[in-house]
């Protein structure tokens, strides 16, 4: 099975908009997935300025999944769906 | 404060900033409640949309700059916006609450709760020593009249039946300056604040606001004068990349130049390693710091007594504000901050001319579509040390009058991470007394816990702040020696 890969991004949109909470997932992933998952940091995805979303951030991308306004609950959330 | 609530503190200041670049201001500003909040949208968090916008609004007033407390809801954000722009002074009053996000918190009590077993021994009556307790119907009852909020029945119930309701606001403050009162509203008492900023972390209805000075910022960057961004110590480890390239940014986003405040810290520690060894050779027993702008508003307020052991030494942002109106006496001086007692600081300062704290250059980042990892680093003009970057944690202003001194044994520095009660209390102790703990002859007061990276303005988290910081810092020269 192909890895799942989690892009936390780390640009200043979603950084200044509670980003900053998420690095916790750089811990929590490999403990809890191992090497099943694929956790990164990323500069900006370009989600934010697509229509000017700034509001729907921080978000991270589980594959090609966007997460908006991205918690670690949620992040975790779509990657336990994914690994079914 | 709850997740949610700085979002949307965040969001609208966004919004402001881009109501103010756009070509109306007032309308713009006007329509924030409705783009947020828009006709058919499903209500998160209030019982219905009307109400939602009307505590936009009210959230919106405070980022413009106004008082919350004083809207007789017959004004429009539009005139609001209009009134910012036409202002030339501001508000020195920098908290206002909403007191419509107070209705969802009761006040502060000491309550019996179901689980009260109307047992025999009824420790609860003999522990209380203000004869608040009765028993009525076998159960106890407290008479909130006489009851002072002691604790002391909360303790003794063996069933853990009795609790104390808290409320945030109130319980965060160290010196009694917020209450709710008979109606039920928090208010602030001006008079006991110390702008510590703990109770607009603490409210989980994000109630309390900073007033925003944003307006007028970006009124003096849109006029022909100079601004110039003073970025506190403690920003290292507040955004994602590193602080030459934030100087870049800063400049994007309008500024025409940037000063790191470490490097009136270099001045702070020098100084204050000067007069430390001054005032040992007079035979003082201890000095504290003098740098914290909460601190300084606890000294002033609720502790004279300290007074003739606190350092007379300036703090970081004095000097360099110094700095920079020697070199342009015509700028506008702005002060990156991450909390809100410096803006208390800056009204005793007539080379600060704004605040502007790290939620809000923050904003002005997004607004503008700012990528600061995208940015040239930009180099400053000095380069501050190792230590004077480290003022912006627990521990670091200490160690930087330590190791300004000759002798770097000659000092026993302890520290006061964070102003509470029982942390005031000791340094009362300290004031009365005359002399410190272990032979302490230094003391570091930091109001917030952590220090400045536990400012109530903050964006990341203590620990990786402070980790960025050290990288910064670990590659910066050392202080020089007295
Ligand atoms: S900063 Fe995250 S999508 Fe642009």
């Amino acid at each position: 099975m192909a890895k799942v890969e989690v892009k936390v991004c780390l640009g200043t949109t979603c950084f200044v908009m509670g980003g900053n909470n998420l690095q916790e997932l750089n811990d929590i992933i490999p403990q809890k997935y191992g090497d099943k998952v694929e956790v990164m940091g990323s500069n900006c995805l370009g989600l934010c300025s697509i229509n000017w979303e700034y509001s729907k951030a921080p978000y991270v991308k589980v594959d090609d999944e966007v997460v908006t306004e991205a918690t670690v609950e949620k992040v975790l959330e779509v990657i336990d769906k994914k690994l079914g | 404060m709850a997740g949610q609530a700085i979002h949307l503190k965040k969001e609208i200041l966004v919004r402001i900033i881009k109501a103010f670049l756009s070509d109306n201001f007032e309308e713009q500003t006007r329509l924030i409640p409705f783009a947020m909040r828009p006709k058919g949208m499903e209500v998160p968090y209030r019982c219905c949309i009307y109400k939602e916008r009307a505590i936009i609004k009210d959230r919106t007033i405070a980022g413009l700059g106004f008082p919350i407390e004083e809207d007789d809801e017959t004004v429009s954000l539009g005139t609001y916006a209009k009134r910012a722009l036409e202002r030339t002074e501001i508000d020195d009053k920098n908290l206002t609450v909403l007191q419509a996000a107070c209705k969802g918190c009761a006040t502060n009590r000491i309550y019996v709760t179901d689980l009260c077993q109307g047992c025999v021994a009824r420790p609860c009556t003999t522990a209380c020593k203000f004869g608040a307790v009765s028993i009525v119907n076998g159960k106890s009852v407290i008479d909130d009249e006489k009851c002072k909020k002691c604790k002391m029945c909360v303790n003794a119930c063996p069933y853990n039946a009795i609790v104390k309701i808290t409320v945030p606001c109130e319980d965060s403050c160290p010196v009694g300056a917020i209450k709710k009162d008979e109606t039920g509203f928090a208010s602030i008492d001006y008079t006991k604040c110390i702008n510590c900023g703990r109770c607009t972390a603490a409210c989980p209805f994000g109630a309390v606001h900073e007033k925003s000075q944003i307006i007028d910022i970006l009124k003096a960057i849109k006029s022909e004068k100079k601004v110039i961004a003073m970025i506190a110590p403690s920003i290292a480890g507040q955004f994602p990349g590193n602080i030459y390239q934030l100087k870049s940014a800063i400049i994007k986003a309008g500024f025409d130049d940037v000063y790191e405040v470490a490097q009136g810290a270099d001045i702070t520690a020098t100084n204050e390693a000067k007069e430390f060894v001054e005032r040992m050779e007079k035979g003082d027993s201890f000095m504290t710091t003098s740098c914290c702008a909460g601190y300084n508003q606890l000294i002033k307020k609720h502790l004279p007594e300290i007074k003739p052991f606190v350092s007379d030494t300036k703090t970081p942002m004095y000097y360099t504000a110094e700095l920079v109106k020697k070199e342009f006496p015509e700028a506008v001086a702005v002060f990156v901050s991450p909390c809100v007692a410096k803006r208390a600081e800056s009204f005793e300062n007539k080379n600060v001319d704004y605040v502007m704290n790290y939620e809000e250059l923050g904003a002005l980042f997004i607004a503008k579509q700012i990528q600061i990892m995208d940015c040239e680093p930009a180099k400053y003009a000095v380069e501050s040390s190792k230590q004077a970057r480290n003022f912006g944690f627990t521990g670091g202003v200490a160690d930087s009058v330590k190791s300004a001194l000759n002798d770097e044994e000659s000092i026993k520095p302890c520290i006061i991470n964070g102003l509470n009660k029982d942390s005031i209390r000791q340094l009362k102790k300290y004031a009365t007394s005359g002399t410190c703990e272990d032979g302490c002859n230094m003391v570091e007061v930091m109001c917030c816990e952590g220090g400045c990276i536990g400012g109530n303005a903050t964006i990341n988290n203590q620990k990786t702040a402070k980790k960025l910081i050290e990288q910064l810092s670990n590659e910066s020269k050392d202080i020089e020696k007295i």
